[in-house]
Order: C-alpha cells, then sequence, then structure tokens
C-alpha cells in the first residue's frame, strides 16, 4: 500500500558564504490518513526544512536538494512540473506556520487572503468566496466571523491569528496537513484550544497531520507516531506510547531526562553535555557520539544504521537494543 | 528573618496617547496594579503567567528601570524609589538582571571581556583596573565558559553561551538578589536543562537571591521557593512551591496547570484539564471586581462587583471569592 506522504532518504544542502550546510542527511518518514505523526526536534535538527522541502517552499539558492523523494499518493513531487506542484500545494498538502502575523499578510483583510486561493482555485465569485470564508472562520470557531473576517491580521490576538491561518489553510480541504510549531508562540491556555481544535478538524476530515515541534508534553498529548531528529537525520522512530515507555535511542533519552516536571520539584537536571553540531562540519559516525553518554570507538567512525527493533521501531544507534532494554 | 526585598502595592501604569501635535491621555495600560510579596536572602521567588500579565514589567520597576505610578519597595528596609546618589550606586550594586534573549542583550561590537568587565567602570571599588582582567576571567570560569574566550564577541557564542555571558555579567559585582526574566525559554531544551542547574549552583554558592519570572510552570517549579501566579497587572496566588502546584485554590491556577501538556502520553484522557474559553482581555480596561471572571466558569454575580482580596484562604493566599482546593497536576 502506498502512504499518503512518504519522504525517502532526502539530502538538502544549503551552500552559504561560510561552506555547505549539510541540513538533511537523508530523512524518511511517512504519514497516512488520519494519523498524527510527530516530528521532535531541537533548533537546526532539519525538522521545518523536511517540511519545505515537502511544500516546495525552500529558496534555491541556497538551498539544494541533492537527493530522495516526496511522495504524495505515490507521486514524486520534487520531479514533478512548477503547475502540478502548485496544484498539490494547499488541495494536497497544506501548512500551517508558527508566527501567524508575519505568515499573514498585513495589509489584506483576513477574509481576502482565504477568498484568494477560493476564488483563484474553486473559481468561486466573490460572494461565494465571502460565504465559505465565513462558514471556515465559524469552523475554527472564530466568535463572530461575519464582522471579523473583514478585519486586518492585526486586529487579531495570538491565539485568533492562529485559528484564521488553519481555517485558511482549510479552504481547499486538504489530506495532509503540516503544522510547523503551530502552537509555540501561544500562552498554554490558548495552546491547549489550538491543540484540541487541530485534533478535532483532523479527526473530522480524516487528515494526515504532520506536527513539527520541539515540546515533548504537546508530542506525548497528540501524536500517534513520532520522529525524533538530530543533526538533519531521524535518530528514532516509534509509537507515541512505547516512545515514551522505553526511548531506543540516547538522544531521545537524554532528551527526556533533561526535561524539568511540572509534577515534582527536582534537584539537579540531568544534562546534554556540549552543543548541537555546527552543520556545516558534522562530526564523522553517529552524529551524536561527541554528547552521547554511551558512546564507544564505533561511534565515531560508523554512521550507525537504522536498526529494527519491532513494532515498527526503528532507531539509528549501535547499541539500540541495549538502549531500549535499559 | 528579615527581608531582603519587599515590595508593597507596586502599580505601574502606561499612558495611551492619541493625536501626533497635542497628544491626548485616552486611558491607560494597567501593566501591574498593587503587586505585593517579600523575598529573602537566598530564596527564589517565581513569577508565572501569560503575555500581558504583567510580570516583565514588574522586572522593569523592580529594576528601577521604569519609575512606578505609584506603590514602594523597600530593599532592606530601605525606600528603593526615593534612593538618590550614592545609596542608589549601591542599591544597582546589589540588585542585577539577566534578560530573556541572549541575542540582543549583548552589545555585538564588545568582546565578552568588555561586556562582562562594564560593570566594574561604574563600581571600580568592586574590582580595581589591574585585578579587572582576571576577575572577568574568574567570572567566565564560574558561569561554565572557557576563560581564554575572553576577547571574542558575542556572535561567536552559541545561544546557551551568550545566555552565561548575561548572568556572568549579572555575578559581576556580587550582587545579593538577580532579576531573571525568562532567561531559558529562548533555548532549546538540551541546553535549557544546563543553564538551569548553573542558575541553582550558584545561588548556592553565592547566596543569591532570584525573582525568576518565566511562563513555563514546569521550569518555575523546577528552581522556585515560593511562586506568584499573575494575571492581568495583579497576584491572584502566591504560596510556597508545594501549595501552588499541589494545592492550588485559585481558579486562574488552576486552569495554568491543567493546560500544561504532560510528556506521558499513557495519561492522555485521565488527566482532569480545565478549558478556558476566550482570550485575556486588554489590561486598559480589565474587567470590573474579580479580573478573571469573564473566563471562569465559577463566576457569580459577586466576582463583577466585588474584588477578591489577596487573603489565605485554605493555607495560603489567594484572589477568589471562592477559593478552593482542586489537585490538577498528576
Amino acid at each position: 500500500m502506498t502512504a499518503l506522504l512518504e519522504v525517502e532518504d532526502l539530502h538538502v544542502e544549503f551552500r552559504t558564504r561560510d561552506g555547505v550546510a549539510r541540513v538533511l542527511n537523508g530523512v524518511g518518514y511517512h504519514v497516512d490518513a488520519g494519523e498524527t505523526l510527530a516530528v521532535l526536534g531541537e533548533s537546526g535538527s532539519g525538522k521545518s526544512v523536511t517540511a519545505q522541502t515537502v511544500m516546495g517552499i525552500l529558496d534555491t539558492p541556497p538551498a539544494y536538494v541533492m537527493r530522495g523523494a516526496v511522495r504524495f499518493h505515490g507521486e514524486d513531487l520534487l520531479s514533478a512540473t512548477a503547475e502540478r506542484r502548485r496544484e498539490v500545494r494547499g488541495e494536497g498538502i497544506a501548512m500551517i506556520f508558527q508566527d501567524a502575523l508575519s505568515a499573514l499578510n498585513p495589509v489584506f483583510t483576513v477574509g481576502f487572503q482565504i477568498e484568494e486561493q477560493l476564488r483563484l482555485r474553486r473559481g468561486m465569485s466573490r460572494s461565494e468566496a465571502r460565504k465559505r470564508a465565513v462558514e471556515l472562520l465559524d469552523l475554527v470557531r472564530i466568535p463572530h466571523a461575519r464582522q471579523r473576517v473583514r478585519e486586518y491580521p492585526h486586529q487579531f490576538s495570538g491565539g485568533m491569528r492562529q485559528r484564521a491561518m488553519i481555517a485558511m489553510s482549510l479552504a481547499l480541504d486538504p489530506e495532509v496537513l503540516i503544522a510547523d510549531e503551530p502552537t509555540t508562540a501561544l500562552d498554554v491556555t490558548v495552546q491547549a484550544q489550538i491543540m484540541d481544535l487541530l485534533a478535532e478538524i483532523q479527526r473530522e476530515r480524516h487528515m494526515g497531520l504532520v506536527l513539527i515541534t520541539h515540546d515533548l508534553g504537546v508530542v506525548a498529548e497528540v501524536a500517534d507516531r513520532i520522529v525524533v531528529m538530530y543533526a538533519g537525520r531521524i535518530v528514532e522512530q516509534a509509537d507515541a506510547v512505547s516512545l515514551f515507555r522505553s526511548p531506543g535511542h540516547p538522544y531521545t533519552e537524554a532528551l527526556m531526562k533533561s526535561l524539568p516536571r511540572l509534577d515534582a520539584k527536582g534537584t539537579t537536571l540531568d544534562t546534554i553535555k556540549g552543543l548541537p553540531p555546527s552543520l556545516l562540519r558534522i562530526p564523522p559516525g553517529c552524529p551524536f557520539h561527541p554528547r552521547c553518554p554511551r558512546a564507544e570507538a564505533v561511534c565515531s567512525v560508523d554512521v550507525p544504521p537504522q536498526e529494527r527493533l519491532g513494532f515498527g521501531r526503528t532507531s539509528a544507534c549501535h547499541f539500540a537494543e541495549e538502549v531500549l532494554n535499559g | 528573618m528579615a527581608e531582603l526585598l519587599e515590595v508593597r502595592n507596586l502599580v505601574k501604569h502606561f499612558p495611551v496617547t492619541r493625536g501626533v501635535l497635542f497628544k491626548k491621555t485616552v486611558g491607560h495600560v494597567r501593566a501591574v496594579d498593587g503587586v505585593s510579596f517579600t523575598l529573602a536572602a537566598g530564596e527564589t521567588l517565581g513569577v508565572v503567567g501569560e503575555s500581558g500579565c504583567g510580570k516583565s514589567t514588574l522586572a522593569q520597576v523592580l529594576m528601577m528601570l521604569e519609575p512606578p505610578t505609584a506603590g514602594e519597595a523597600l530593599f532592606e528596609g530601605r525606600p528603593m524609589f526615593a534612593m538618590r546618589g550614592n545609596a542608589l550606586r549601591d542599591l544597582r550594586r546589589n540588585m542585577q538582571i539577566v534578560l530573556q534573549d541572549p541575542y540582543t542583550s549583548l552589545n555585538p561590537r564588545m568582546t565578552v571581556g568588555d561586556i562582562v568587565g562594564e560593570p566594574f567602570e561604574i563600581h571600580p571599588e568592586v574590582a580595581p583596573r589591574g585585578s579587572r582582567a582576571a576577575r572577568v576571567r574568574e567570572l567566565l570560569d564560574v558561569v561554565g565558559l572557557n576563560p581564554e574566550h575572553i576577547n571574542r564577541y558575542p556572535h561567536q557564542f552559541s545561544g546557551g553561551q551568550r545566555q552565561r555571558i548575561g548572568i556572568a555579567r549579572a555575578l559581576a559585582l556580587r550582587p545579593k538578589v538577580i532579576v531573571c526574566d525568562e532567561p531559558v525559554s529562548a533555548l532549546d531544551v538540551s541546553i535549557q536543562a544546563q543553564v538551569m542547574n548553573l542558575l541553582r549552583e550558584l545561588q548556592g554558592e553565592f547566596g543569591l537571591a532570584y525573582v525568576f519570572i518565566a511562563h513555563d510552570l514546569s521550569v518555575v517549579r523546577h528552581l522556585s521557593d515560593r511562586v506568584a501566579v499573575m494575571y492581568l497587572g495583579k497576584i491572584v496566588e502566591i504560596g510556597t512551591e508545594d501549595e501552588i502546584y499541589r494545592h492550588p485554590t485559585h481558579p486562574y491556577t488552576q486552569a495554568l496547570l491543567s493546560a500544561v501538556p504532560v510528556a506521558d502520553p499513557a495519561l492522555r484522557g485521565q488527566r482532569d484539564v480545565i478549558r478556558l474559553t476566550g482570550d485575556v482581555p486588554s489590561p486598559i480596561d480589565p474587567p470590573s471586581g474579580c479580573r478573571f471572571r469573564t473566563r471562569c466558569w465559577k463566576a457569580q454575580d459577586v466576582c463583577a462587583e466585588q474584588e477578591p482580596a489577596l487573603v489565605d484562604r485554605g493555607g495560603h493566599p489567594s484572589a477568589c471569592h471562592f477559593a478552593e482546593e482542586r489537585s490538577v497536576v498528576p
């Protein structure tokens, strides 16, 4: 069976003045209809660049896709024509961004920005598009949608702007929604509202949802499956429950231990020593080895393959089995 | 035990003006609206709240970067806001701040040595000219940076390292209080833990008191002895870390705690989650009576008529007419 969206062995580099940054080094994941895939990683891990490659919105230069495939219903988008890509964008795969204020155009009303795509892509008249825009704002529970459709982004609060962007992304009924840190800029009480809304819309429309985040808490609450990224690679993938119960990669394990807990006042937190590597100079072998408490000689020489751990789990660690078994 | 810092009824309003030529004040942003608390030597008071609750304005006023509209603050028993000349210089030596964004709070044209050593220009008595470089190296070492990097510029450091530079600068004058305004929120999880551990170590080593401002409730719990929860310019609940996290009595505290996602998928759907509706009202025109009533599920007529005082209700101060304990953290 072909997956709804599949990313395979993606290699992307950024050619900068300081040298070539290897931003993605063989990233692969897939998401099916009705499924929530969380992509977890820290800044610079490549989680957003992967999404931007899928959407075809990377700027070249500096970004170059060196290898790999992005398949939507089995069709490779990287080799598709610009016209075909535009068709898929919005209708097949839509994306929402972290900072809704800069993602929305400040000089057009929120309504206009939703209607634009309906008129261009669906051939709706102004009044039809307006009617549909109001319905969409209603759907994402923006109160007084009829009035608010005429307002500008700056007149919306942070949470409302994020709702408006979700409404916009749903206008063409996409099959996959990629949400790049959708709640990072929001307060916790508003974050909870937006995550509930996303989960509900996903359930109702049976969409595939790719949720990009650095927040382990958010991941634990909504993800079906999780991929963990580090230095442009996927280091671990597993279903949410087993990943949190027993991580299979030292990086995932360390990340979980370094998190302060809401349910207990801790003493000293476990930390991950050092810093994530510069993508201009990724260490040889396993990119995590200079920071890894379990590293041995082999780790600085051989890149660990994706070790299968059963139940669809994989871990890119030479000692994956041992990590998994504690 | 004598309090190091005592804040009484602190108010900070910012005027909202209209017009270009004849500026007319049309209202006030009530950023901080009557805040009182105390801070003992060597203690950490956590201040939590969502954006716009006034926690950063509180930091600015405490550091005397903004004059207060009303209210009083005592440092070691002496009124701070009336201080001038030497008394004020002395106060500034004793109170330092660490800011949120390590990218904008360090001057990109100054070396790390100049940044960390700059406080000595104003307070030469702390480190005589000849011993400054040595003192700066020592400070870099204390915060876990390589003292050899004294001549580097901020852009040559990562976010976490820059935050350490900011901390070294704050430590330079051996203050008694450091106000930390969201010191780890710009950092990645793995780096955040390093900086939090550093803050804790420094507190033990130098007997520092912290006013620790953050929006992340887990971070605040981890570092704080006592915690104040702010909403729209007011403290709605204050107590020990245990009282606030395990026995919260104010509905806002309960909602805030229950909204924090917990990193355990096994608890999905089993937690007592309180979903608030709507947004925080504007601080220009806050609701009458209790400011939280527009989003509160317990609100009654009395909440619109009478502002609930922050007084002991069931063990610790809580500003709710219907304060009642409800445990929401698993």
